[in-house]
């Protein structure tokens, strides 16, 4: 049975290939004239400089958190390259002057930008190494005033909002990750969805770390004003290199009266290989304030790359009634490494939240759900519903449950539940004994094992989610 | 339904098999005919589940010794999933759960992989709803069935009546029933049991794994076996039941000198 899940396992990565486009890099290492360079690369204002200035001032002072259930050597942040944009041959006017080459690394990433788009009515807006290289679907979304674009063009275009909500979710020092994110983040997505609008489609970037060594700190903001609403999707697919790499996220969404937000990712960063050489650091900094009345803010996420995860996707409710969603599929394998779940924090009156976390370990890997409950003393009637399970694959794996709940309000309800369960040998034999073999007979119980979370992600996704869990733990039963 | 002109179906020899280290079956022989239903009886521990488990392939059970042919082929060339497609099938003791997995997909995955194995058509989802549903009537199965998850929160009974479902399904050349009848009240047994009738013929065979004479009552036997010690013990007609029934096992033991010294698994 453990070969057959070893097999399962030991799937080569299919997104490892390297786009060769002449990088403009950053000489390797952080210091103040290197924050100045990005910004004055970027044409930034004054104030977006400061800004970078004091969360590197904060980052100084501040040590890498240890507290968390994983292993790593020593980051040298000062070998870390900063900055890298592909360098365009000339000025893009439409899709089609964009460098064949990078539309080629699109396909190969399964993602043909204007097809996919048109034929799924998803804008993508994608991110390749720091720098927004295309938009589509602007002009549509601008019909509804919109403004989706990357965070360097909203700086340009839309000053007044940027300053206005960057770093009120995250502050500049609000953790070692976030705080050297606010200083050098390079790009990332920006959305507003004004007053009463529902965003006609789902919004859609891909990411892709490209430059060997470089970091990729991508910066994300998203404004619901009152009574808008918007789904976003994430997806994420990174090439194959010895070296660890970092990626230091960090997202704020800002929900006002009545508004709701739906965040959803599907990662797949490379994992590093079957040994555990090479491989993406997620350290990823995500929050939602659920601020006005009624307001909703929803993760979803499905984990199955990177190295390593370090990644609590939280909501502060602090509007009255405000709901918090967080769903979450990590997926881990050979030596990979994942310490992620949720913080939800009930500020307001009748505030909600559902916490659903399935973990899947394979291989040597281990998986831990962290999360918090804290129910604040003005948070009258809050009402918390957590459930945590785990699934192993195999004997060498490990799950762990780390639920924190802080109650400081007698009227609160909360409630958790955790189950860890295995892939076993009898629930297998079912499957063959009605003439179904042995990998579907696992993508089957996976997949149902991770219902509740799948049923959250748009339907495109949902398939892909599927799909990439299948491929991610072929041949590791049997 | 003993025909003239049946053919062997299975043939055991001989067969010595044991889980963790232990010997369970001891030398077991068995010939099943097309057409034919089989009871194997024996208190607990005597052998019959692991017989059952062995003969479906049962990754846990090591044969130690002895030989199955199943219609003409030696059963251990093939996997568990093989031997399924092949036309053995196992009604399951205890049916395993599987939460988040749709009845109706588990089933028709099933149905389906089976058809293609045997060159037959597969069906698409609707049109395996309705096939299903017709099945179902059979067994007098509420068709919420097909929405809630495999076996997951179903009671004893509605269980057992999943796992006939899925014969009716399967048409299985053997189907081997693991103690269907225990945590049956009576009407789920009758209906149960009716469901096997209409679906044994000239062309297939049953075994019926059973502790009690009650389910035999339904579903008659051609020929009785009783296990004990991990070798079949004595074999008769289906009369053999119904003495069991009224004098106990005690009374074959009593009988069978040679075994009289058996270790009891």
């Amino acid at each position: 049975m453990s070969a057959v899940l070893q097999n399962l396992v030991n799937q080569p990565y299919k997104h490892g290939f390297v786009t060769e486009i002449e990088s403009d890099v950053a000489p390797k290492g952080l210091n103040e004239d290197i924050i100045r360079l990005i910004s004055s690369k970027k044409n930034e204002p004054e104030w977006l400089l400061t800004f970078r200035l004091q969360a590197y001032e904060k980052w100084l002072s501040m040590k890498e958190p240890q507290w968390q259930n994983v292993k790593f050597p020593k980051i040298d942040y000062q070998s870390i390259s900063y900055y890298s944009a592909p360098k365009p041959k000339k000025k893009l006017a439409s899709m089609d002057e964009v460098d064949p080459e990078l539309l080629r690394t699109f396909e190969k990433l399964g993602v043909p930008m204007h097809e996919r788009a048109a034929l799924a009515g998803v804008a993508v807006d994608v991110i390749f190494d720091s720098v927004s290289v295309a938009t589509t679907y602007k002009e549509k979304l601008a019909e509804v005033g919109i403004i989706f674009c990357s965070i360097s063009e909203a700086v340009r275009n839309h000053p007044e909002l940027v300053k206005k909500y960057l770093g009120t979710v995250v502050p500049v020092g609000d953790n070692f990750y976030a705080a050297l994110n606010s200083a050098v983040f390079t790009d990332g997505s920006f959305c507003y969805i004004p007053k009463g609008v529902k965003c006609p489609m789902d919004l859609s970037t891909y990411f892709r770390i490209n430059t060997e060594g470089s970091g990729q700190f991508e910066r994300t903001l998203i404004i619901a004003e009152e009574g808008a609403s918007v789904s976003y999707l994430e997806g994420c697919t990174a090439p194959q290199f010895d070296t660890n790499q970092l990626h230091a996220a960090v997202v704020e969404l800002i929900a006002l009266d009545n508004a709701e937000i739906k965040y959803s990712t599907v990662q797949n960063w490379y994992a590093g290989d079957e040994n555990g050489i090479g491989g993406i650091y997620n350290f990823v900094t995500k929050r939602g304030l659920a601020k006005g009345v009624n307001s909703r803010i929803s993760w979803t996420q499905v984990e199955t790359g990177s190295a390593i995860t370090w990644k609590y996707p939280s909501c502060i409710l602090r509007g009255e009634n405000s709901v918090g969603e967080f769903y979450s599929v990590a997926v881990t394998n050979n030596l990979q490494q994942a310490d992620t779940g949720t913080k939800m924090i009930h500020i307001g009156r009748n505030t909600r939240s559902t916490i659903i976390s399935k973990s899947i370990s394979a291989g040597r890997s281990n998986s831990s759900y962290r999360g918090l409950v804290r129910v604040t003393p003005t948070a009258e009637n809050a009402r918390n519903y957590s459930q945590c399970d785990s699934m192993l694959i195999g004997d060498q794996c490990g799950a762990n449950t780390f639920p924190y709940i802080q109650v400081h309000n007698n009227s609160a309800k909360v409630e958790h539940e955790a189950s860890t369960s295995k892939i076993g040998e009898d629930q297998l034999f079912y499957f063959m004994q009605r003439g179904i073999g042995t990998e579907e007979a696992v993508s089957m119980i996976i997949n149902g094992f991770c219902k509740e979370v799948f049923q959250q992600l748009p339907m495109e996704f949902a398939v892909e989610a599927t799909k990439l869990l299948s491929f991610k733990l072929e041949g590791s039963v049997g | 339904m003993i025909e003239q002109n049946s053919r062997t179906l299975l043939e055991v020899q001989d067969l010595h098999a044991n889980v963790n280290g232990i010997e369970i079956l001891k030398g077991v022989n068995l010939t099943i005919k097309s057409g034919e239903i089989h009871a194997i009886m024996g208190l607990n521990g005597s052998g019959k589940s692991t017989f059952a488990k062995v003969l479906a392939g049962h990754p846990a059970y090591e044969v130690t010794a002895g030989t199955i042919l199943f219609n003409g082929q030696d059963l251990f060339d093939l996997k568990p999933e093989e031997r399924a497609r092949a036309g053995v099938f196992l009604a399951f003791q205890y049916p395993i759960e599987i939460p988040g997995v749709a009845n109706n997909q588990f089933l028709r995955l099933a149905y389906n992989t089976v058809q293609s194995q045997r060159g037959k058509e597969e069906l698409d989802p609707l049109e395996f709803d309705d096939f299903v549903r017709e099945k179902m009537k059979l067994l007098e199965m509420n068709p919420d069935f097909l929405d809630r998850s495999v076996n997951e929160g179903f009671s004893g009974g509605e269980k057992k009546r999943n796992e006939i479902l899925q014969m009716a399904l399967l048409e299985p050349m053997l189907a081997i029933l693991d103690e269907t009848d225990s945590g049956l009240d009576i009407d789920a047994l009758r209906i149960v049991a009716n469901g096997v009738n209409q679906l044994a013929n000239k062309d297939n065979a049953i075994i019926l794994v059973t502790h009690y004479q009650r389910l035999l009552d339904y579903i008659v036997p051609d020929y009785v076996h009783v296990m004990e010690a991990g070798r079949i013990i004595k074999t008769s007609g289906k009369e053999l039941a119904k003495e069991l029934e009224a004098r106990g096992y005690d009374w074959i033991n009593a009988k069978s000198h040679h075994n009289a010294t058996g270790v009891q698994v």
